[in-house]
């Protein structure tokens, strides 16, 4: 409780307290986590299951803009004749998950590589940091785009289909991971020579004890900072790779792959397959970096960043 | 002399890296696909296959084969393409021009508005058009680039009729180099493509500018420059411009290698004929001569830009730290 009491008289919490810019996309960014995870309880469809979906359903507009449109379907019906509403929630959960749980992946490669080459030095230390020069110069979009693409053209779409999730995740966070390295690194140079160290290592603590325990917990603040935007990066990039057939299937579509499939009815006048996720995404995408921009702001740690 | 040093040693890295990126294509070939039923289908009987299959060497260790495989590339033979029946190089290098004019646009229209926006920005940092500029800045880095692309089809195109929605329009041939810069036909099919090329780097630019900018104008020479009563537009775009826009054309050398990465999905929303889309054709006909020809051609113009505009920067600016003393 008491830590509780503390955090609440944080600078951090008055300052957010009167920020309307953050509350507004916190509340946005919670909304739409929230429904992405409720999808199975709240969706008025299940987009996975075939028996609910009718082809004599498909491209029905959306309800408010009268014309065929059918009151069952509030954001209409994709060529397939899904559920608008529910495909875009079982499909922003899908992004989200993967954007979590690759920068998860990124966050335990980059922060480990980072505090090992900023404490060990050395050898280590110029060969990471030489890898993250080199990983960053040949754009990480580029990276995870030739990464998917060839294990897509290995294994066919139909395995690939299956795997999808787990090779997104991965392509996504081992193509990031010097963004945390190198920040983390950083941080770990600046700690390293403060007396707080010194005086562990005289008690004799082992290594990777004070690495762990007392160094990591301070350079936190830039972890965090840059966390959200690696989690809207994460999330455009999974996009991407889906938009470009490389990522979800059409059946477990992502919003990614919703908006590509919707791509092509957008010239007969079904504006709206495309249109509502794209809005969703664009929303969802915005509403974090600004949080992550209010975060910078109020925490305003060197950003090590070229 | 340290410069030399400096020199070498990035020289060294770019060819680590281009032995490495070699390495990834040569894995590619020697794991995807069957060459082997690319040439002679399947109805061939096992014995003639392992004949075949001496013959060309697939049965070699994967030293000797991918030495062969190097000594190849180097003489610029990357083998033929399944889909188009000849060279995977000549493929690639005939799309590039398409892929080079479209980042061509983009960067003139990065150039032409991220300048003046930024460094307006930076001058008035708390005017209200600014701030506007600021937040429009945030919402453009929040929508994906193939997002604008369907958007600027959505309106432009489908609903407005004003601009072509796919394709390179009229080209002009002028030796071997084909380009839309010359006819109304091939301009108006290259504006879309490039300003959703351009939408992803131009927040950063105009957000980039303006940061260097607000820096340079705390500095000590320009309050000197102000001291001595130099006219305002003098210190601003002399003065001040000149030094913000050194650390800008690094960034800038370096971004134009990440677009080669955006146009895959430029190129793919507006079927622009390029490398991109050649290449994602290629990776669903699983086209493997293809596929590691374009590998290898985005490696080396990455690993060219990158190394050129190092040695450029380190040369103008000696105050950069060198690589060895990090």
């Amino acid at each position: 409780m008491n830590k509780l009491r503390l955090f609440m008289a944080s600078d951090f919490v008055f300052r957010f307290g009167r920020d309307r810019v953050a509350q507004g996309s916190l509340a946005l960014f919670v909304f739409f986590v929230f429904c992405a995870f409720a999808a199975p309880l709240i969706a008025p469809f299940d987009p996975y299951d075939p028996m609910q979906i009718d082809l004599m359903d498909s491209e029905l507009p959306p309800i408010w803009s009268g014309g065929d449109a059918d009151e069952r379907f509030a954001f209409g019906t994709d060529a397939q004749g899904r559920d608008l509403l529910s495909t875009i929630l079982y499909g922003t959960r899908i992004s989200l998950i993967i954007g979590f749980c690759a920068v998860g992946l990124q966050i335990f490669l980059g922060v480990s590589i980072g505090l090992i080459s900023g404490y060990v030095g050395g050898r280590i230390d110029s060969f990471f940091m030489r890898l993250a020069d080199i990983q960053l110069s040949l754009s990480t979009l580029m990276v995870a785009i030739i990464a998917s693409a060839v294990f897509k053209a290995t294994f066919g779409s139909e395995i690939y289909g299956n795997v999808a999730i787990l090779v997104l995740v991965l392509v996504i966070g081992i193509a990031e991971w010097p963004q945390y390295a190198r920040t983390v690194r950083a941080s770990v140079l600046a700690e390293r020579s403060k007396e707080y160290v010194d005086a562990a290592r005289v008690i004799g603590l082992p290594r990777w004890r004070i690495m762990f325990r007392h160094v990591l917990p301070n350079t936190m603040s830039p972890i965090l900072v840059i966390s959200t935007v690696q989690i809207a990066n994460a999330i455009i990039s999974e996009a991407a790779l889906s938009f470009l057939g490389l990522g979800m299937p059409v059946n477990k579509p992502s919003l990614g792959s919703l908006i590509s499939s919707g791509f092509e009815f957008i010239f007969s006048g079904s504006w709206w397959i495309t249109v509502i996720p794209s809005l969703v995404l664009i929303a969802l995408i915005l509403s974090i970096n600004l949080l992550g921009d209010w975060l910078r702001d109020v925490l305003n740690p060197r950003l090590y960043k070229d | 002399m340290d410069y030399i040093q400096f020199a070498v040693k990035r020289l060294v890295q770019a060819t680590v890296v281009m032995f490495v990126i070699s390495l990834i294509g040569f894995s590619i070939q020697d794991n995807l696909g069957d060459p082997l039923r690319e040439l002679v289908g399947q109805s061939v009987s096992e014995e003639v296959r392992n004949e075949l299959r001496e013959e060309m060497g697939l049965n070699d260790s994967f030293i000797t084969q991918y030495v062969r495989f190097v000594s190849k590339a180097v003489q610029l033979d990357l083998g033929n393409s399944y889909f188009f029946k000849k060279p995977a190089l000549e493929v690639i290098v005939d799309k590039f021009q398409a892929t080079f004019e479209l980042v061509l646009g983009a960067t003139i229209i990065i150039v032409f508005f991220s300048i003046p926006i930024g460094v307006y920005c930076a001058i008035n940092p708390k005017a209200w058009m600014s701030r506007i500029v600021m937040t429009l800045s945030i919402v453009g880095i929040s929508v994906p680039v193939f997002l604008t692309a369907i958007f600027l089809i959505y309106i432009f195109s489908v609903e407005l009729g004003w601009m072509p929605s796919f394709g390179r329009g009229d080209t002009v041939q002028i030796g071997v180099w084909s380009t839309g810069f010359l006819t109304a036909d091939g301009l108006s099919h290259l504006v879309l493509p490039s300003v959703s090329l351009a939408s992803i780097m131009l927040p950063l630019f105009i957000r980039l500018i303006r940061a260097e900018m607000m820096e340079v104008l705390e500095t000590e020479y320009i309050r000197f420059a102000w001291a001595k009563g130099l006219h305002t537009n003098r210190v601003w775009f002399l003065h001040a411009l000149k030094n913000t826009l050194l650390p800008v054309i690094t960034v800038g050398g370096v971004q134009i290698g990440t677009m080669i990465a955006y146009t895959i999905l430029t190129e793919t929303v507006f079927q622009w004929p390029g490398m991109g889309f050649v290449f994602l054709e290629a990776i669903n006909r699983v086209d493997t001569p293809l596929i590691i020809a374009y590998i290898i051609v985005v490696g080396l113009i990455f690993v060219v830009t990158n190394t050129v505009v190092d040695l450029i920067y380190t040369l103008v600016n000696p105050t950069v730290r060198l690589m060895g003393q990090r």
